[in-house]
C-alpha cells in the first residue's frame, strides 16, 4: 500500500484543497504545504523500509485490472526509482513555499494542480506496468499545463500549448509502440500482456526493436531534451511560474532519461546498443550548444533553462555509457541537477520577486545590499558548475569515468562542457552580484525572508549533503543498477575488446573511489 | 403473428407509446403553458426508461419479431445506449428548451420519434427496413434542426441536412434496389449468402450495390466526402439537438454499418478494405485540421465529430471481435462525452444569443468555475486524456488496429489525435488562461441541467478508470451476431 498512499495521498489532498472555500487563501496554502510534506515524510518511511541490497522491484503491489487486454495496476521500487521519487517528494513542498507569496490568484487552483502535479509524477516513476505507466505520462501533462497557462508570464498561452503538442505529439507514437509490443508478448507466449516484467523477459528480434526503441526513444527525447528537441524547453521554462519551473526542470525532465532508463535501453537493448552512440553524439552536442547558448542569454530564466539542456546532455552521456559507473552517475547526476537547477530557479525566483525582471542587465552589484541571498546563490551556482565537494560533482565525475570507457573522443569533448559551464554561470552570478549597484532600482532590496531561508536552506543543504556523502545515494541504487547494466548487455559485456571498459562494467563507482583513494 | 413478435419490439413500442402522448397531449396543451410542456420530458423519460428495463429482459433472449427485427445482444446493446443517449438529452433539455423558446411538444415528439427510427435502425435485419427506420430517424431530426424558427442558420443547416441527406437516402435506395436486382431479397442474411457464395468473382452490380450502401452510411456518420451538410447542421441547429443528433445519429448509423458491412458484406472485404481505409484517413485528417481553423465552438466540435467518425472508422477496417467491440465502447465513450460537451454550452446560451464563439468563454471561470471544470473534462475526454473515457476509447481502437496490423491508420490516429487536443484546449485556454472577458452576461443554469451534466461526469471518469464492465458487456453483444 505505501506506494499507492504516495500517488493517493497528493491527490486525494488536492482535491480536499479544492473544496476549501474562497478566499481562504491562507489556509489552502498551508493544507496544501502540510500534504506535501505528509508526502515528503511518507516517503522517506519508504527509503527507510527500502531494502539497498536487493536490485529487484520492492514495495509491488500488483491487481488486475483489465485481465482481458493484460492490464494490471502494478507499481514497484527499485534503487534507481526511490530516488527519483523521494526528489519529486523533496521539491514539491519547497515548490509550494516558495509561491507562497508570489502565487496570490487563484491559489485553491494552483494548490490542487501542484498537487495533482506530484501524484502523476509519482505515478510515472512507480509504475511497472506500460498502460499504467502511459496513463500517468500523459496525465502528468494537465497539470503543468494548467500551471505555465494560468500563472505564468505573458507569452505563457504560446509556451503552454507548444509544451503540451510537443510533449504530446512525441509520445504517441510510443504508445503505438507500447500496444504493439503487448500484442508481440501474446503472439509469443499466448499471454497479452504490458507488465514490464513480462515484457523485459520477451526476445524481441533486433530488426523489430529498432522501430520500437525509436518510438520509445522519441518521446524521452523530447521530454529530456535532447537537441534537437529541445525549442520547447526555453520557452516553457521561462514562462513558467517559479514553482512550475522548479518542477519541470527539479522533476520532470528526469523523466525523460528516466524512461530511457528503464524503458528505451533494457526493453531492446539491441537496438540500445547500436543507437547508444549516435544518442550520445547528440547528448554531446546538447552539452555543447546548450552551454554556448546559454552564455548568450540576457535573460538569467532562460541562462537556467539552457543549462539543463547542457547538463542533461551528461546524463544521457552516461546512461549511452551502460556501464555500471556511467548509470550510477547518470542517476546521481539526475538527482543532483534536480537539486541545484531546482535551487537557480527559486533563487531566480526571488530576484524576480523583488524586481519583476529576470534580465541579467537589470542587475549589478547584489551583494551589497542582500548578501544572505548573494551566499546562498553562490553555493547553488558552484553546485550547478560541478565544484567538487558539491553534489554536481559527483554526477559528472562518474559519468566521465564511465563514458570514457566506451566514447572516449566524446566525453574528451563533453569536458568541454564543464569549461564551459563555469564561464557562462559564473560570469552571469558576477554579472548580477558583483560590480557597483549601478541601478538605483536595485538599492534597498530585502535580503532572505524567513520563508525563503526555510525554502533555499534544504536545497543547500541537499547541494552540500550529496556531494560530500555521495554513499548513501549510490549503495542503494547500485544493485538495480548493476542488473539494468546487466540485462542490456546481456550478462557479458558486449564490449569485450576494450579490456579497462570491461572492469568498469562490473566495477561500482564507489570502488573506483576507494581503489584511487589507495 | 404471435406473441413474440410483440415481445421482441416492445422497446421500441415503449418509445413509441411515449412519442404519441406527448404528440396528443401537445394538442390539447394551451399555448404558452410551459409547465405542462415540461412533463413532455417526463413522458419520453419513462417511456425510455422503459424501454431499457424491457430491452435489459431481452439480454441473451435472441427473439425475432415480424421475421425482420432481431433482438440479439448487439440489438440489445445499441437500444440501451439509444435510450440513455435520449434520456441525458431530456433531462439536459428540460432546463433549457422551454428557455429557448422551443415549441416543446415538437421538440420532445421529433425527438422520440428519431429514437424508434434509430432503434429499428439498429435492430433490423432487413435491407428495406433499415431506410425506412433510416429516414423515420432523419425526418425528425431534420425537423429538429430547424426548430428555432428565428434562426436564419438554423433554416440553412436544416436545408442543406435535408437536400443532402435525401440525396444520400436516394443512394441508399438504389442500392438496396441493385442488391435485390442481384439477390432477389433484402434480407440481409440471404443476401449475405448469396454474396459469399460468389465472393470470388462478386460482378459488377453486387460491387455498385455495396458502394452505394457504403455512401449512404458514410453520409449518416458525417465521413469525408460525405460530411459537408455537418458543419453547418451542427452550428445551425438548437444546441441540444446538435448534441442529440451528433451522437444518436452517428450511434444507429454505425450499428447498421457495422451489421451490413461486418456481416453481409464481410466477403467482400478485400473490396471495401481500401476504400474504409482511405475513408478513416481522409476523415481523421480533414475533421482535425478544418477543426484547427475554427472559431464557432459547435462548428469545432462539428469537425471534431467528423474526426471521432474517422476512427470509428478504424475500427472498422480493422474488424475483428476487437475491432467491433471498440466500436461499441468507442460509441459510449464518444456518446456521454458529446453529450457533457454540447449540455455544457447549451446551459449558456440565451434565446437570443448562442454561446458558442470561442471568445464567448474567455474568463469564464470566475463565472462559472463548475461548468468550466466540467467542459475541461469533456475536452479532456474528447482529446483523449487518461482517466477519462475518451482516452480508453482511443486506446482500444488503436489496439484494435494495430493487432490487425493497420499500423499506418493507428499512426494517423494518433497524430491527428495530437492535432486535435490543440483545439480543444483552445477552448480552455479562452476560459482560464484568457485575460479577455466576455461579450455579455451569461444565464443562469437549472438544477436539472446540472444534474445531467454531472451524470455525464461520471460516465466519463468511471468509465474512464474501470472499463472493464462496459468493455465485457460490448464484446457479448459483438459475439452474438458475427
Amino acid at each position: 500500500m505505501a506506494l499507492t498512499l504516495l500517488v493517493l495521498l497528493p491527490v486525494v489532498g488536492g482535491l480536499l484543497v479544492l473544496l476549501l472555500g474562497r478566499d481562504r487563501d491562507r489556509l489552502v496554502r498551508q493544507v496544501a504545504l502540510g500534504i506535501s510534506l505528509i508526502t515528503f515524510v511518507a516517503s522517506l518511511f519508504v527509503w527507510f523500509g527500502f531494502d539497498a541490497a536487493q536490485a529487484d522491484f520492492q514495495f509491488v503491489e500488483r491487481y488486475t485490472w483489465l485481465p482481458d487486454f493484460g492490464i494490471s495496476y502494478h507499481v514497484g521500487l527499485d534503487g534507481i526509482t526511490l530516488w527519483l521519487v523521494v526528489l519529486t517528494t523533496f521539491l514539491t513542498p519547497i515548490a509550494l513555499l516558495c509561491s507562497w507569496e508570489s502565487v496570490d490568484q487563484r491559489v485553491r487552483e494552483f494548490s490542487f494542480f501542484m498537487l495533482l502535479l506530484e501524484g502523476a509524477m509519482i505515478g510515472v516513476f512507480i509504475s511497472l506496468d506500460l498502460f499504467l505507466f502511459y496513463l500517468f505520462w500523459d496525465a502528468m501533462l494537465i497539470p503543468m499545463y494548467f500551471l505555465i497557462g494560468i500563472w505564468g508570464y505573458e507569452q505563457r498561452i504560446y509556451a503552454t500549448v507548444k509544451f503540451m503538442l510537443y510533449t504530446m505529439a512525441g509520445s504517441v507514437l510510443m504508445l503505438l509502440a507500447i500496444i504493439w509490443i503487448a500484442y508481440y508478448h501474446q503472439t509469443v507466449t499466448g499471454v497479452i500482456s504490458f507488465d514490464l516484467l513480462d515484457l523485459y523477459a520477451l526476445q524481441i528480434p533486433a530488426s523489430l526493436q529498432t522501430w520500437l526503441f525509436l518510438a520509445f526513444t522519441l518521446a524521452f527525447a523530447i521530454k529530456v531534451p535532447l537537441f534537437p528537441f529541445h525549442t520547447w524547453l526555453p520557452d516553457a521554462h521561462v514562462q513558467a511560474p517559479t514553482a512550475g519551473s522548479v518542477i519541470l526542470a527539479g522533476v520532470m525532465l528526469k523523466m525523460g532519461t528516466y524512461g530511457l532508463l528503464r524503458f528505451s535501453f533494457p526493453l531492446f537493448p539491441e537496438a540500445a546498443m547500436q543507437f547508444a552512440p549516435y544518442l550520445a553524439v547528440l547528448a554531446v552536442i546538447g552539452i555543447v550548444y546548450g552551454a554556448l547558448v546559454a552564455m548568450v542569454q540576457p535573460d538569467m530564466k532562460k541562462l537556467v533553462a539552457y543549462s539543463s539542456v547542457s547538463h542533461l546532455g551528461f546524463v544521457v552521456l552516461g546512461i549511452c555509457a551502460m556501464n555500471v559507473i556511467g548509470v550510477q552517475g547518470a542517476v546521481f547526476q539526475m538527482l543532483a541537477h534536480g537539486v541545484s537547477t531546482g535551487g537557480l530557479f527559486l533563487i531566480v525566483g526571488m530576484l524576480s520577486e523583488r524586481r519583476h525582471t529576470k534580465l541579467i542587465a537589470e542587475y549589478g552589484g547584489l551583494k551589497a545590499v542582500m548578501p544572505k541571498l548573494v551566499g546562498m546563490f553562490l553555493l547553488i551556482t558552484l553546485a550547478s558548475i560541478a565544484l567538487p565537494g558539491m553534489n554536481g560533482f559527483v554526477g559528472e565525475f562518474f559519468i566521465f569515468v564511465g563514458s570514457f570507457a566506451e566514447y572516449p573522443g566524446l566525453t574528451a569533448v563533453a569536458v568541454s562542457g564543464v569549461i564551459l559551464s563555469a564561464v557562462y554561470m559564473l560570469w552571469m552570478f558576477q554579472r548580477v552580484n558583483y560590480g557597483p549597484l549601478t541601478n538605483p532600482k536595485n538599492k534597498g532590496l530585502r535580503d532572505l525572508s524567513p520563508r525563503e531561508w526555510v525554502v533555499i536552506a534544504p536545497i543547500v543543504a541537499m547541494c552540500i549533503g550529496m556531494g560530500v556523502a555521495p554513499r548513501i545515494f549510490l549503495t542503494p541504487m547500485e544493485p538495480a543498477v548493476r542488473q539494468l547494466v546487466e540485462h542490456v548487455r546481456g550478462v557479458t559485456p558486449v564490449n569485450a575488446a576494450a579490456v579497462p571498459a570491461e572492469d568498469l562494467e562490473t566495477a561500482g563507482p564507489l570502488d573506483v573511489v576507494q581503489g584511487s583513494a589507495r | 403473428m404471435n406473441w413474440n413478435d410483440f415481445s421482441a419490439v416492445v422497446p421500441v413500442l415503449m418509445v413509441t407509446l411515449a412519442a404519441c402522448t406527448t404528440m396528443i397531449a401537445e394538442a390539447f396543451r394551451k399555448q404558452r403553458d410551459v409547465a405542462a410542456g415540461r412533463w413532455f420530458g417526463v413522458y419520453g423519460i419513462i417511456g425510455l426508461v422503459g424501454a431499457i428495463a424491457a430491452s435489459l429482459s431481452q439480454w441473451n433472449q435472441s427473439l425475432v419479431g415480424f421475421g425482420v427485427i432481431s433482438v440479439d445482444n448487439f440489438s440489445v446493446f445499441f437500444n440501451i445506449t439509444l435510450c440513455a443517449i435520449g434520456i441525458l438529452t431530456i433531462i439536459l433539455s428540460v432546463g433549457n428548451a422551454d428557455r429557448d423558446h422551443l415549441p416543446l411538444g415538437e421538440y420532445y415528439t421529433l425527438m422520440l420519434f428519431s429514437i424508434v427510427g434509430m432503434m429499428l435502425m439498429a435492430s433490423t435485419t432487413d435491407l428495406l427496413i433499415i431506410f425506412i427506420a433510416l429516414e423515420i430517424m432523419s425526418l425528425g431530426v431534420y425537423v429538429m434542426t430547424a426548430l428555432k424558427r428565428s434562426s436564419a442558420e438554423g433554416a440553412e443547416g436544416a436545408f442543406k441536412y435535408f437536400v443532402l441527406g435525401a440525396f444520400s437516402s436516394a443512394f441508399f435506395l438504389y442500392g438496396i434496389a441493385l442488391a435485390y436486382a442481384v439477390t432477389g431479397t433484402t434480407r440481409l442474411d440471404e443476401i449475405g449468402l448469396r454474396v459469399a457464395s460468389s465472393a470470388l468473382d462478386p460482378g459488377i452490380l453486387t460491387i455498385l450495390a455495396m458502394v452505394l450502401l457504403l455512401v449512404g452510411f458514410a453520409f449518416k456518420v458525417g465521413a469525408v466526402p460525405f460530411h459537408m451538410w455537418t458543419p453547418d447542421a451542427y452550428q445551425g441547429a438548437p444546441t441540444l439537438v446538435t448534441g442529440f443528433m451528433s451522437t444518436g445519429v452517428k450511434v444507429a448509423a454505425m450499428a447498421a454499418f457495422l451489421r451490413v458491412f461486418l456481416s453481409t458484406f464481410e466477403p467482400l472485404r478485400v473490396d471495401w478494405l481500401p476504400i474504409i481505409t482511405v475513408m478513416a484517413a481522409l476523415t481523421m485528417i480533414l475533421g482535425t485540421v478544418v477543426g484547427v481553423a475554427q472559431t464557432n465552438v459547435k462548428r469545432m466540435l462539428a469537425y471534431s465529430s467528423i474526426a471521432h467518425a474517422g476512427y470509428l472508422l478504424i475500427g472498422l477496417a480493422a474488424g475483428g471481435a476487437a475491432g467491433k467491440a471498440a466500436i461499441l465502447f468507442y460509441l459510449v465513450a464518444y456518446s456521454v462525452t458529446n453529450l457533457g460537451a454540447f449540455g455544457v454550452i447549451a446551459a449558456l446560451s440565451t434565446p437570443d444569443r448562442q454561446h458558442d464563439n470561442i471568445g464567448d468563454f474567455a474568463g469564464m471561470w470566475k463565472e462559472r468555475p463548475g461548468l468550466s471544470a466540467l467542459l475541461t473534462m469533456f475536452l479532456l475526454s474528447l482529446g483523449g486524456f487518461p482517466l477519462t473515457v475518451g482516452f480508453i476509447g482511443k486506446w482500444f481502437i488503436f489496439s484494435a488496429a494495430m493487432q490487425e496490423g493497420m499500423y499506418s491508420l493507428a499512426i494517423l490516429g494518433v497524430l491527428t489525435s495530437v492535432v486535435s487536443v490543440f483545439f480543444y484546449l483552445r477552448i480552455v485556454v479562452m476560459m482560464y488562461m484568457s485575460d479577455e472577458t466576455a461579450p455579455e452576461q451569461r444565464p443562469a443554469v437549472s438544477p436539472l441541467t446540472v444534474t445531467g451534466l454531472l451524470i455525464a461526469l461520471v460516465g466519463v471518469i468511471y468509465l474512464g478508470i474501470l472499463p472493464g464492465g462496459l468493455l465485457s458487456i460490448a464484446a457479448d453483444s459483438v459475439a452474438s451476431i458475427f
